[in-house]
C-alpha cells in the first residue's frame, strides 16, 4: 500500500484539507461555524459518518452495480446520518436543537460522498474507514478554526464561554455583527486559504492560463 | 458441512454474477433499501421514548423559567406538578373539556384538522393557519386564585418561526415574562430573543392600555409616552424584532387568546 494508516489520518488536517485543497463542503461550513459547540458537534457527526460509510460502501464495492452506484452511496451515507440524529436527539437534546438542519444536510456533503466515490470504491475497508475519519477531522479542524474566530469576535465568547464582555450584557466589546453571518465564514475560509498555501507553496495550483506580456511598438 | 454447502450455493453464485447484470443491480437495490430501512426505523422507533421525554422535559422547563419558578434543585418533572393544564378553545375562551390532556400534545403535533382554524390574515407567519385550540398552563396562589398563566405563542421572525410562551399575570394584563424555546434566528442578533436582560425588559410591562386597546408594542425608539406598553426592539435584528411585535400582538390579539384574556380579566376564570 502507497499510503500508511498514519499518513492517511493526518494527511487530511493540511496537506490535503478536504475544505482548504479540495474545496468541498464549503456551505456547511459557513452554515455551522457561528458557535464553536455547534461546530464541534457537527465535526463530530461528520467524522462518524465519513468513516462509517467509508467503511461499509468499501465492504459493498465489490457488488456494486456501477450503473446505480452513487445511490447505493447515497443510500447508505442517508442511512448513517439518519442514526447520527436520531441519536443527537435522544442523547444531546440542546445541541440537536440548535444543529437543527444541519445534521440532516450531511448527506448533501460533498466530502461524505467525494471520498466514497474517489477512496472507499476502490480501496479496502480499514483504509476506507481511516480515510473517511482523517477526511472528516481535516473538515471538522478547519470548522474549529473558523468558528473560533467568528465565536470570539461575534459574540465575545468561546464554546458559550464568556471571553470579552460585551455591550449588550454590559461589558465593553463591541461585537462584530458581521462575524456571526454566514458570508463572513468566506473571508475566513478564505484567508486560511492563503495563510496554508503560503506555508506550504505546493498546494498553489499551477495557472490554467498565462499573462502575455505585449511588446511596445 | 453438506447444509453449509448447500446453504452457501445460492449466495456464492449471486456473489460471482458479474456487478452489471440486471438480476443483480435490482437485489442489491432491493436488498439495501431493505437494511437500510429496517437499521432507520428500528433507531426511530426504539430512541423515540427517549427522544420525547427529552422534548416534554424542555417545554415543562420552558413553562417553569417563564413563570419564574424554575429551582435548580427541583427536578423538572416535579416542579411542573404546581401547574394545572388546561385546553383552551381560543375562539371562546372557555376551558374545554373535548380533549384528553395527554393526548392532546399529539392531536396538536399531528395538526390534527380537528384543531386547525383558517387564518384569513396572518401577521405572525403561520402559514395561512393556527391552532384553534391551545394547552395553557394555570399557576395557582396559596388561596387558589389565579396567580400566573402561562400561553404558548409562536409565529415567524426572519429566518424561522419562533416558538415560546408568554407568562402573565393573574390579571390578565400585566405581562410577567417572555420565552422562546426554539428558533433558528441568527446567532448574537435574532438569538438575542434568549438574552436574559432583554426578557427581563418584558417583566411588568402591561398589554391593554386604559382603554382597553391592545398597546404592547417592541419598537426601535421609545413612544412619547405609554412606557408601560413599549419593549425595545433588540438591536441588529430589525426583523426578528418585528416578527415578535406582530406575534405578540397577534397571539393577545382577538384572534388569538383575547377573548380568554377578557375573561381573565373580569375573573370569570376560575
Amino acid at each position: 500500500m502507497a499510503q500508511t494508516y498514519r499518513s492517511q489520518l493526518v494527511d487530511p488536517l493540511v496537506d490535503n484539507n478536504p475544505i482548504t485543497l479540495q474545496v468541498l463542503g464549503i456551505c456547511s461550513a459557513l452554515a455551522v461555524t457561528s458557535s464553536m459547540s455547534v461546530a464541534f458537534v457537527m465535526a463530530l457527526a461528520v467524522t462518524m459518518v465519513t468513516g462509517f460509510s467509508s467503511m461499509f460502501i468499501s465492504m459493498l464495492r465489490n457488488q456494486i452495480p456501477s450503473s446505480i452506484r452513487i445511490i447505493v452511496q447515497m443510500v447508505v451515507i442517508a442511512s448513517l446520518v439518519i442514526l447520527v440524529d436520531q441519536l443527537l436527539k435522544a442523547y444531546a437534546y440542546e445541541i440537536s436543537k440548535t444543529l437543527s438542519v444541519f445534521v440532516g444536510l450531511i448527506i448533501t456533503n460533498c466530502i461524505v460522498m467525494g471520498r466514497a466515490e474517489a477512496f472507499a470504491m476502490k480501496n479496502p475497508p480499514v483504509a476506507s474507514f481511516i480515510d473517511g475519519v482523517g477526511n472528516g477531522l481535516g473538515y471538522g479542524l478547519l470548522l474549529l478554526i473558523v468558528g473560533f474566530f467568528r465565536e470570539l469576535f461575534g459574540a465575545g465568547s468561546l464554546f458559550g464561554i464568556t471571553i470579552l464582555p460585551t455591550v449588550n450584557n454590559g461589558g465593553w466589546y463591541v461585537p462584530n455583527g458581521m462575524l456571526l453571518l454566514p458570508p463572513s465564514a468566506f473571508f475566513i475560509i478564505g484567508l486560511l486559504i492563503w495563510a496554508i498555501r503560503t506555508w506550504k507553496p505546493a498546494q498553489v495550483e499551477e495557472r490554467e492560463y498565462k499573462i502575455q506580456t505585449v511588446e511596445a511598438h | 458441512m453438506s447444509d453449509v454447502q448447500e446453504h452457501k450455493g445460492p449466495i456464492r453464485r449471486f456473489l460471482d454474477l458479474p456487478p452489471d447484470s440486471i438480476a443483480k443491480t435490482v437485489t442489491v437495490a432491493v436488498g439495501l433499501c431493505l437494511v437500510a430501512s429496517i437499521v432507520v426505523s428500528a433507531a426511530a422507533v426504539s430512541l423515540r421514548p427517549v427522544q420525547e421525554e427529552n422534548a416534554t422535559r424542555d417545554m415543562r422547563l420552558n413553562v417553569l423559567q417563564v413563570a419564574g419558578v424554575y429551582d435548580e434543585t427541583v427536578p423538572v418533572n416535579d416542579a411542573f406538578e404546581a401547574f394545572e393544564p388546561h385546553v383552551l378553545d381560543l375562539s371562546t375562551g372557555e376551558f374545554t373539556e373535548d380533549f384528553d390532556i395527554d393526548s392532546f400534545g399529539d392531536l396538536a403535533a399531528a395538526d390534527d384538522p380537528a384543531i386547525i382554524r383558517a387564518l384569513d390574515e396572518d401577521p405572525a407567519g403561520l402559514g395561512g393557519s393556527m391552532e384553534a385550540f391551545r394547552m395553557v398552563y394555570i399557576l395557582r396562589d396559596d388561596a387558589g386564585g389565579i396567580d400566573k398563566v402561562v400561553l404558548p405563542i409562536e409565529g415567524y421572525g426572519l429566518w424561522s418561526t419562533l416558538y415560546g410562551f408568554i407568562a402573565l399575570e393573574g390579571n390578565g394584563n400585566d405581562i410577567f415574562g417572555l420565552q422562546f424555546y426554539q428558533h433558528g434566528e441568527t446567532p448574537g442578533l435574532g438569538a438575542e430573543v434568549d438574552n436574559p436582560r432583554w426578557r427581563a425588559l418584558w417583566n411588568g410591562k402591561k398589554l391593554f392600555a386604559e382603554d382597553g386597546d391592545l398597546a404592547i408594542t417592541v419598537a426601535k425608539s421609545a413612544p412619547p409616552e405609554g412606557q408601560e406598553y413599549y419593549v425595545d426592539a433588540l438591536a441588529g435584528a430589525t426583523l426578528t424584532s418585528r416578527g415578535v411585535h406582530n406575534l405578540v400582538r397577534f397571539w393577545m390579539g382577538e384572534t388569538g387568546y383575547g377573548a380568554f384574556l377578557e375573561r381573565l380579566q373580569a375573573g370569570e376564570i376560575d
